[in-house]
């Protein structure tokens, strides 16, 4: 990676135009050709720097629910535990943190009632006090890891 | 706000991603039965509505060599937390920051935040500017790294239901 793909996942971050010509409008801010900055981009795809270039939509919008929840998991369960909740499809992603709730987890589902349900159901089959912690707010970030 | 059909499966071919080629928005037109220009229009009032939240790149933190990251949580009194909670997400380094619930006196706080670093002691460096600029030092925190991350996808469903982002949303 060097400067010039720096510039791009940077710029990029911050959105991407919606018009005829994106592509030459953001090489020109650049100054890149077009055709320099789009192979640059399927470079940055394939050797998964970016792992996506899109839309993000807003889930409750869009009639979906999601959630943030996590388990008090014993040392010796923990595989097991992993396992049984990274096997529901609902579950985003998983990560062991290092504190007595040790695995939090999302959870994004089509509507909010799937989220009481998969709840339920991994407090069912892992035998474990499932906490939910949906948010109330969100606080807007401008979210962006400098490059 | 989703108008009609045409939007719903705009949405839809839409959240495969943009195309690598010099006019994506009439490709995506294509696929649809829909116009250049109309697309372009749909699109924008999406946008404008808040429903696509974001339109860019999407980038692995750790290709970037942003290795840690941290879960902070604060117990905020109720009537101080929403200031805290701007204050906070203005900071660049703030991935995330959202109000939740508390769970009684084993859990008792209310307002998270995601930060991401190089490593831990560069997110703990962060996190005490943090502190010091908000003045956050006179309540309960702690800090929660993540030790591994299990599982990380991104939710892509039919009908056009959320497309939600896998790498930010708590890693």
């Amino acid at each position: 990676m060097d400067e010039v793909d720096r510039n791009i996942i940077n710029t990029l971050q911050n959105g991407f135009p919606v018009c005829a010509a994106p592509y030459h409008q953001v090489a020109g801010q650049l100054g890149l050709t077009e055709l320099e900055l789009i192979a640059r981009l399927k470079a940055l795809l394939d050797n998964g720097t970016l792992t996506r270039f899109g839309p993000l939509y807003n889930a409750e919008q869009m009639g979906g629910a999601l959630t943030l929840a996590a388990v008090k998991t014993p040392a010796d369960r923990f595989d097991e535990v992993t396992k049984i909740i990274n096997s529901f499809p609902e579950v985003a992603h998983n990560y062991a943190r290092d504190h007595a709730l040790n695995m939090w987890f999302v959870l994004a589902t089509e509507t909010p009632r799937q989220i009481l349900q998969t709840l339920a159901a991994i407090e069912q089959q892992t035998g474990l006090t499932v906490y939910n912690m949906p948010k109330i707010k969100e606080y807007f970030v401008n979210l962006k890891l400098e490059a | 706000m989703i108008a009609d059909i045409k939007d719903q499966q705009l949405l839809e071919a839409f959240q495969q991603g943009l195309t690598l080629s010099p006019r994506p928005y009439a490709e995506l037109g294509l696929r649809i039965g829909l116009g250049e220009n109309e697309v372009i229009e749909r699109l924008a009032r999406l946008k404008q509505s808040g429903l696509i939240k974001r339109l860019g790149v999407i980038v692995k933190h750790r290709k970037l060599g942003y290795c840690a990251n941290a879960m902070v949580v604060w117990n905020i009194p109720d009537e101080q937390v929403h200031g805290f909670g701007r204050r906070i997400s203005s900071f660049e380094f703030v991935t995330l920051c959202y109000r939740r619930p508390r769970h009684g006196t084993s859990w008792p706080y209310n307002l998270y935040c995601m930060i991401h670093g190089k490593n831990r002691g560069t997110v703990l460096e962060q996190l005490r500017v943090l502190e010091q600029v908000c003045q956050l030092s006179g309540f309960n925190r702690e800090i929660l790294f993540s030790r591994r991350c299990f599982k990380q996808r991104g939710a892509i469903y039919q009908n056009a239901a959320p497309l939600m982002q896998p790498a930010l949303a708590n890693g």
